[in-house]
Formats: structure tokens, sequence, C-alpha cells
């Protein structure tokens, strides 16, 4: 146990200092509501923007934080040679990992906080009526696009290719999902990709539980496909994840 | 005292590449050990095999009593690991740094008295970022010593250092042996097998083609050259009787009432007893 807290402390301590990081993680996703909520009027199709957008970006967020950060964050350090490094002291394998997916939890649970906060302070957002199913719905979130971050970093080859190879599937991703604006309008073949994509049915959880009060099973179906994609690539990790750099 | 560690007949190979094809040897406890030999010869692979990072193909390895190839949490309490390259977190302190290693450890060394023995005392709050290479090096090695381990290796511990630096890291490994620390060192440098190894073991094409001290390697050839001017020309002479030889030549000179220029007699160096040996074994 605590060699668990001795590492989270760690995971956390070089995640907060490495200013790229911390950036691009934790402040580009407030700094998009900021930009969105200005743009946008009161309402989104009728809804207050405040709360869509809140409900969007948590969505952009999550994927932001536990696939994009963490594929990167794992490609840099596998091919600078850290987690090789790593490898060769008594830290157990599963507790770098525990520790490393529970940093990223715990990053995006102090984003989804200042989220709120954010809303509530400058768009008039309302706190969630259900903060039991939004913290389940995080937990999951986050350990989905985890399990696809785990995945991204074993196929990503080398460190250069990292932030454009993640960034290449986020944005678009982010885009058709609607995290940055209803998708009601785009052309059907743009909507059934979104449709097979685990953030869009991530969002219609955040979405349903922030906006219509619902509990997070209330969509069993898109817990199913979010669980699919976490699973899928938890998989593509345990089959070609490596320690050593690729490159070399 | 068994020894600290002990390889037999250790055989590793890379689908066509023979890495290995069966290198033994023991590092007694305490003892600096040298691991010497041309790129690609398989010094990197044996001491992987030792550390537990890559498995053997066949023959023994055991590290303190331990197989590495297990890599049992137990045995990792024990090593300490310098890797030819990698890097740690870069905006983290020397400290910090430090702090996360000995973490890992049951038994760490302090982490002030481990920033102090590899000299970067006063590094201790600087950015990792902000370090020279050899800086950087020296930090490698505190991590490996965070753990107050009994057995340490290093795998090419001053590839591209500058002189000087260099010389500083000899110092700071002679000072491990003084800790009582097993050391097993690779290098392609002689002068560094010589300057730091008790023994040495020279390994090419994947196996060992000598073992001994820097002074029996030197001594396991026992020819010597004789070399002076005559008449502006250059002559060697190789000999392995250097005393008789020389009686000769000089007997000679002397009857002839001449003197001979430039005379020296040469013991190969061990650099020259090195080639040699790739040179033999490399074909």
């Amino acid at each position: 146990m605590s060699l668990y807290a001795h590492e989270l402390r760690a995971q956390q301590l070089s995640f907060w200092r490495s200013r790229e990081s911390a950036i691009f993680v934790f402040v580009f996703p407030l700094l998009l509501y900021v930009l969105l909520g200005s743009v946008y009027g009161e309402r989104i199709d009728g809804r207050p923007a405040g709360d869509v957008l809140l409900a969007g970006l948590l969505g952009y967020g999550c994927a932001n934080t536990a696939f994009a950060g963490l594929a990167i964050t794992l490609v840099l350090r596998r091919e600078s040679g850290l987690l090789k490094r790593i490898r060769s002291t008594p830290l157990p394998a599963a507790t770098y990992v525990g520790a490393l997916l529970s940093s990223v939890l715990l990053t995006f649970a102090i984003q989804t906080v200042a989220l709120l906060v954010l809303g509530n302070v400058l768009f008039d957002a309302t706190w969630p009526e259900r903060p039991a199913s939004l913290t389940v719905a995080i937990v999951l979130g986050a350990a989905a696009f985890a399990g696809i971050g785990l995945g991204a970093a074993a196929l990503i080859r080398s460190s250069e290719g990292a932030s454009a190879v993640v960034n290449v599937i986020l944005l678009p991703m982010a885009f058709l999902s609607g995290s940055f604006g209803p998708t009601r309008d785009f052309p059907d073949w743009l909507q059934a990709i979104a449709d097979v994509l685990p953030l869009k049915h991530y969002l219609e959880l955040v979405d349903g539980i922030l906006l219509e009060g619902e509990a997070v099973w209330h969509d069993p179906g898109s817990v199913a496909v979010v669980v699919a994609w976490g699973l899928a690539g938890l998989l593509v990790a345990w089959r070609r994840f490596g320690w050593e750099p690729r490159e070399r | 005292m068994p020894p600290a560690v002990r390889v037999r007949d250790l055989r590793k190979r890379y689908g066509a590449l023979e890495a290995l094809a069966g290198v033994s040897f023991d590092v007694e406890q305490g003892e600096v050990f040298g691991l010497l030999g041309p790129n690609g010869a398989g010094k990197t692979t044996t001491v992987e095999i030792l550390e537990g990072y890559r498995a053997r193909d066949g023959g023994e390895a055991e590290v303190l009593g331990h197989d590495p190839g297990r890599a049992e949490r137990a045995f990792r309490e024990r090593i300490g690991v310098v890797l030819q390259h990698s890097e740690l977190w870069p905006q983290l302190t020397v400290r910090e740094v430090v702090r996360v290693f000995a973490g890992y450890y049951r038994h760490p060394r302090g982490v002030d008295e481990t920033v102090d023995l590899v000299g970067l005392a006063e590094k201790r709050g600087a950015r990792v970022k902000t370090l020279s290479g050899g800086q950087k090096r020296r930090l490698d090695l505190a991590i490996a010593l965070a753990g107050d381990p009994d057995v340490v290796f290093l795998d090419e511990p001053t590839t591209g250092f500058d002189p000087s630096a260099r010389r500083t890291a000899w110092e700071l490994i002679r000072s491990l042996r003084e800790l009582g620390k097993t050391i097993l060192l690779t290098t392609h440098y002689l002068d560094e097998a010589q300057q730091l190894a008790d023994r040495v073991a020279v390994i090419v094409g994947g196996r060992i083609v000598e073992l001994g001290t820097p002074a029996e390697l030197i001594g396991a050839s026992a020819r010597a050259e004789i070399r002076y001017r005559s008449n502006g020309e250059q002559v060697v002479v190789e000999t392995e009787r250097p005393t008789a030889e020389l009686h000769r030549l000089t007997g000679e000179a002397l009857a002839r009432g001449e003197e001979l220029d430039g005379l020296e007699v040469r013991r190969p160096s061990l650099e020259d007893v090195y080639l040699e040996l790739v040179d033999e074994n490399d074909a």
C-alpha cells in the first residue's frame, strides 16, 4: 500500500511539474469551455448552453486526460528508457500501472470539479442533481479511455509521432461526438461514424446525468459501448505493450 | 564466500544471430569485473540477462543466489542498474528523482547521502533538464545506488564522456569498490577496464577469448618488440625472448662500435593484446 502511495505521489509530481502536460491535459479543456461558452448563446437546441457544453467538455476532458495524455506520457517514458529503468527496481509492474491509472483518474476528478465550478460561475450551469451517478460515469469513462490510451501507447512506435497520432484521433472524435457543440445537423455518414465512437456514448451518459437528471444505468447500451472500447484497448495493451524503447 | 555472479555456458540467440555462444565467468564479492569488447560482442546482452531484462536460451546464471531469469522482487532489491541509455523526468530535481527511486526499496540508502556520494551535492535542487551529460550520468549512478544494492551493473558508464568527465566517473566507481559493492561493468574502452577492473574478460563475437587481471592479460603475451634505427631505417624485431635478443643486438653493435639509435624495448600494452584478440576472433 505504501509503495502504491509513493508511486501515485511520484506520478502526480511528474505530471504537475511538467508544464506541457499540465497545460495540454488540464488547462486546455477549461480554456475550450470558456471559449465555446462565450461564442454560443444562452441556449443550444433549446437547452441551457452552459450545461450542454459542460457535458461536452467533461467528455472531451476525459478522453484528453485518460486517452491522449496517458498515451503520450507512456510512449515518452518508454522511449526515454525510464520504464525499462523502473522495471529493474523492486516496484511491481502492477503497482506501477495501478498508480499510473489512479493518477490519471485523480487528475480528471480535479478537472471535473474545475469544470463544474467554472460552468457554475461563468455560464449559469447547474450543479449535478445526481452526483453519485456522475461520479460513477467519470470513473467508468476515465477507466475506459485509459484502457484505450494503454492500447494506443502499445501501438505507437516513436515519441516524435505520439502527440500527432493521438491528436489526429482525439480531435475529430471529440468534434464528431459533440464535445464542442451539437451534431444534429451533421450529414448521416458522419453521424454513423460517431455512433461507434466511445466518446459519443460517454457523452450521452454524461449529458443524460447532467441535463436530464437520469441515472448512469438509464442507458445500458452506451455503458456497454464505453466498456467494450476500454476492454479492447486493454486487450491490445496486454498483447502488445513493452517496457523497453521500440527505437534503437 | 560464494561468487556474487556466476555464469556458466550462457547462450542467447536473436534470430539467426548467435549473440552469446557459451559465456562463463564468476564475479567474486567485492570485485570490480570488466566485460571488455567491441560493439556487438555480447556485452550488453550478457549484462541484461543478469539484470533480469532478457531470458537466456541456455546455460546458467546466478546473481547473489538468485536466478535473474525469474527477476523476483527480492533479487531486484539487491541490484543496482545503470543502463546504456535512459533518461529521467526532466522536470524533477536531482533530490526528487533520487527520493522516488529510494522509495522503491525496503532498505534504501539516505537520499542526501546518495546525492553527495555521486558528487551532485551542489545540484541537489537543480532540475534534471539543466544537468550536463556527465551530471546526468552521475544521477543514473545515484539512482542505481539508491536502494543500497550489493551488486551494481554499469553498462558503458562513460561512453560519450570527455576525458575529464571520464576521470571523475572513474574516481566515483573506485569509491563504490570501497563501499564493498560488487561491480560488473561493460566497456569498449581499454584504459577504462585497465583503470577500474580487478579482472577483465575480453568478449568477442559472443565468446570470452581471454580472462584475467589486466597484468595477466598483458603477461599472457610473451612477445616483446625491440626497435631501433639503423642507417635512418626503423628496425622492429619481434621476439619472445627479448633478453637474449637484446644481448645479441647490442653485442653486435658494440663489436662494430656503433650506437643503436632510438633503441627501445616495448612490452605490448593491454591495447595491443586486446586488438590482437579482437582481430584473431572477429574473423
